[in-house]
């Protein structure tokens, strides 16, 4: 019993530090638009959630803390309070001691610290103001406990039907009428979009999906006893709405279950009610992310094993095999994609977080700052999201506080007083890239220069670009403290991000225009674990480019080789694209092959030719890191397991033209020299 | 014979009469949806349908979506009681 007990607070503490992270959207989205209801409504049903389970499992000193803001919320929803500013900072103040008390429950400690209950007095005092008379909380509770089975409730009943409803002699529709005759339905939306196209469709299978609100009296369990008939093939899921103002309908009898019994012994019949609460926010399943990584590592076996029957089939001269085959390595595909698929979430709730942030850093520096949020649903892998988020806070703060100059220094420069900081998402050729864009005062070349010069981080007489002298902020000598006085402040840390990135298997570099502002842009890999491959050979041996960054491949004749070998470059259509002969690079012995083929490879603005014997075609990779052993080798980013067995190499594309770029640099110090990368 | 069908200029004019149930939805889909596509300008009448249930509405929709697929204009000239009945219980989704 107690594990039960104590996985539900689990589950609790995960729900709270949700809720409260909704919470804060919404008083933030309520300070820019004071009017909006909806937001006051969301904040309302955060604070009553987090306060209704909170009483289940007995946290006195949170219940005690949230009945107060939740009182103050409830006049807010009313109208009696208006919407300011020092309100909603005190609301926002609440929420993180709500936080800070819902830690003190996941630390398993005793009590919160002498700190944070001053805190919380200091909260208290100041909610008070808010609160007109000590009645007013009394009325509150007695409307709770008022509410009675008798209600009625507003339903959401969705409906999924199964293909066989129609052959077992059901009718869907027959459903809809009973609920009719159970009360009012409110709304009904019928989903046709499962039906599949026109050649698959067969008339007799049903495809049929309804949604419905229905406001009635009846209970949960009578509107399950509805779908009695049809549980096997059908999918029903009733929640109840929870309609903000009137009807505390679910939450209600939470409550009123709260307070008939002693909070300190929960007993297991109540568990079911917050099981219910929870569905009632869509229907998810919480799985444990190391199940989530077992899973995709077997699909990743799954697809390597794939591979190796259907290459065995091929060579073995059996058509229905083969077709059998096939069909199996399409489905393994699509299991690969679903699976991960699931790993994927959206980046907007990173991005969302940083608000506060920005906001609390504004008010700090005393500068006006919005952050402009763009690409938020732009999904990339769980891992890569949870990683990012401290570079991320780490640009930001830097753009804050050194690229965005003060409102004087912004007025005397021409620009509005107010500072824009731009975040923003999206894919591009198989990665993600994020953006973050200040419009502040740009950096300072020359110093920059004149530093690294001075810390040997470049030779005096060399030749750099823009971007190559911008980008040195990331060096690692650039992160001390004097650099970051004489420099307009950037470079603080700027290794560790970067470093950060790097492990990512991503990379960072940036752009700025004085006097108009920085752009950092970081580029990340979709997913970790497994890449579309393009695979070539050379002598026996495989090697793996990733898909993605694949252009196209052209076929190198006779006369050309010649040519190519010497300059080190190939003319692809007027273009100039340099050229890496793999056969060298990886020091294969033994004369070059009869015929050679050059792969056009792209990452980011940099392009090149990688020169291979053969090209072998797409493959699934499945990657798998080097060993320690390997972790200095450059160029290659891991390995993989083939059908056959053998192992393939995956060339790290980007390390590999950063070298090249670098040799080519080097080299080509002295004039004429041909132009180092075609752009 | 529950469907009749007939050209005239770029319309197809469709009656279905009887029930547009599981009983049916076969064979009307196999003598529909053929047609789909072949007259810019599809007419179903409906008004002598005597049952309709899950199926037909399910069918109903299938009509609707290839007719936008196909680019054929789709018009319903008439309805029955019991099919006004069906739509209405499922708010209209099908035409």
């Amino acid at each position: 019993m107690s594990i039960n007990l104590d996985q539900a607070q689990q589950t609790f503490i995960v729900e709270a530090r949700e809720l409260l992270q909704a919470m804060e959207q919404s008083l933030l989205q309520l300070e820019s638009e004071p009017g909006d209801q909806d937001a006051i409504g969301a904040i309302f049903r955060a604070a009553h959630t987090i306060k209704g389970s909170a009483g289940l499992f007995g946290l006195a000193s949170i219940v005690g803390f949230t009945h107060i803001v939740e009182d103050v919320l409830d006049r807010l929803r009313e109208g009696n309070v208006a919407v300011d500013a020092a309100l909603i900072a005190l609301l926002l103040k609440c929420g993180d001691h709500m936080l800070e008390l819902v830690e003190v429950v996941a630390n398993r400690g005793e009590a919160p610290t002498p700190a944070a209950l001053e805190r919380g007095e200091a909260l208290r005092e100041a909610l008070s103001a808010y609160q007109p008379m000590r009645t007013a909380t009394a009325s509150v509770e007695t409307a709770e406990v008022a509410d009675d089975a008798a209600v009625e409730v507003l339903w959401h009943i969705s409906l999924r039907f199964g293909v066989d409803v129609f052959r077992n002699g059901m009718d869907p529709l027959s459903f809809l009428r009973y609920l009719e005759t159970l009360g009012q339905m409110m709304q009904v939306t019928t989903l046709t979009d499962s039906i599949p196209p026109m050649d698959s469709w067969d008339p007799e299978s049903c495809y049929l999906g309804f949604e419905i609100d229905l406001r009635s009296t009846a209970s949960h369990a009578t509107l399950n006893e509805v779908f009695d008939f049809v549980r096997d093939d059908c999918e029903v899921h009733i929640v109840a709405v929870d309609e903000a103002p009137d009807s505390p309908a679910a939450m209600g009898s939470e409550l009123v279950t709260q307070t008939e019994q002693a909070p300190m012994t929960p007993s297991p019949q109540r568990l079911p009610a917050a099981s219910e609460a929870k569905t009632r926010d869509g229907n998810y399943v919480r799985v444990n992310a190391d199940k989530l990584d077992e899973l995709i590592n077997l699909v990743g076996e799954l697809v390597i094993a794939s591979a190796g029957a259907s290459l065995l089939t091929r060579s073995c001269n059996n058509d229905p095999l083969q077709e059998a085959t096939s069909t199996v390595s399409g489905l393994v595909e699509e299991i690969l994609d679903g699976a991960l698929h699931l790993r994927m979430i959206p980046i907007g709730d990173t991005f969302n977080r940083f608000r506060r942030v920005v906001r609390d850093i504004s008010q700090e520096l005393g500068k006006d700052i919005e952050l402009i949020i763009s690409g938020a649903e732009t999904e990339l892998d769980k891992t890569v999201v949870e990683k990012i988020g401290d570079p991320l806070m780490h640009l930001l703060r830097n753009a804050m506080d050194h690229g965005i100059e003060s409102a004087d220094a912004r007025r005397a420069a021409g620009k509005s007083a107010k500072g824009h900081l731009n975040l923003n998402a999206y894919h591009d050729s198989g990665s993600i890239v994020i953006e973050i864009a200040d419009d502040g005062a740009g950096l300072n070349r020359e110093r920059i220069l004149e530093k690294a010069q001075e810390r040997g981080l470049v030779a005096s007489g060399a030749v750099l670009t823009d971007q190559e002298i911008y980008n040195l902020i990331f060096e690692a000598g650039f992160s001390t403290a004097e650099a970051v006085t004489n420099l307009s402040g950037r470079g603080v840390g700027m290794d560790v991000v970067k470093r950060n990135i790097t492990l990512l298997r991503g990379t960072v570099d940036l752009d700025s225009r004085p006097g108009q502002g920085t752009v950092v842009r970081i580029r990340l890999p979709l997913t970790l674990a497994i890449i579309n491959g393009f695979l070539v050979g050379i002598d026996q041996s495989t090697y793996v480019i990733p898909l993605d960054m694949v252009q196209e491949c052209i076929e190198l004749d006779k006369h050309q080789r010649q040519s190519s070998r010497d300059q080190g470059y190939l003319d692809l259509r007027g273009e100039v694209l340099p050229l890496v002969h793999l056969r060298d690079h990886f020091s294969h012995e033994g004369p070059a092959a009869r015929r050679q083929n050059v792969v056009v490879v792209r990452y980011a603005e940099h392009k090149a030719g990688l020169v291979v014997d053969d090209l072998l075609g797409e493959f699934q990779t499945v990657i798998k890191p080097l060993g320690k052993l390997f972790g200095a080798l450059r160029g290659i980013s891991g390995s993989t397991i083939l059908g056959s067995g053998a192992v393939a190499l995956i060339l790290d594309i980007p390390a590999l033209l950063n070298q090249i770029v670098q040799l080519e640099a080097r080299t080509t110090q002295a004039p004429p020299s041909p132009p180092v990368v075609a752009r | 014979m529950p469907i009749t069908s007939e050209i005239l200029d770029d319309t197809v004019h469709v009656r279905i009469e009887g029930e547009l149930t599981i009983y049916t939805v076969a064979e009307l889909a196999g003598e529909l949806l053929p047609q789909m596509g072949a007259a810019p300008r599809l007419e179903l009448d409906l008004s002598q349908v005597t049952e309709m249930d899950g199926a037909g509405l399910q069918l109903l929709a299938v009509i609707q979506r290839e007719a936008g697929i196909a680019g054929t204009a789709l018009s319903v000239t008439g309805q029955s009681q019991a099919v006004t009945q069906a739509l209405q219980l499922c708010r209209g989704a099908a035409s």
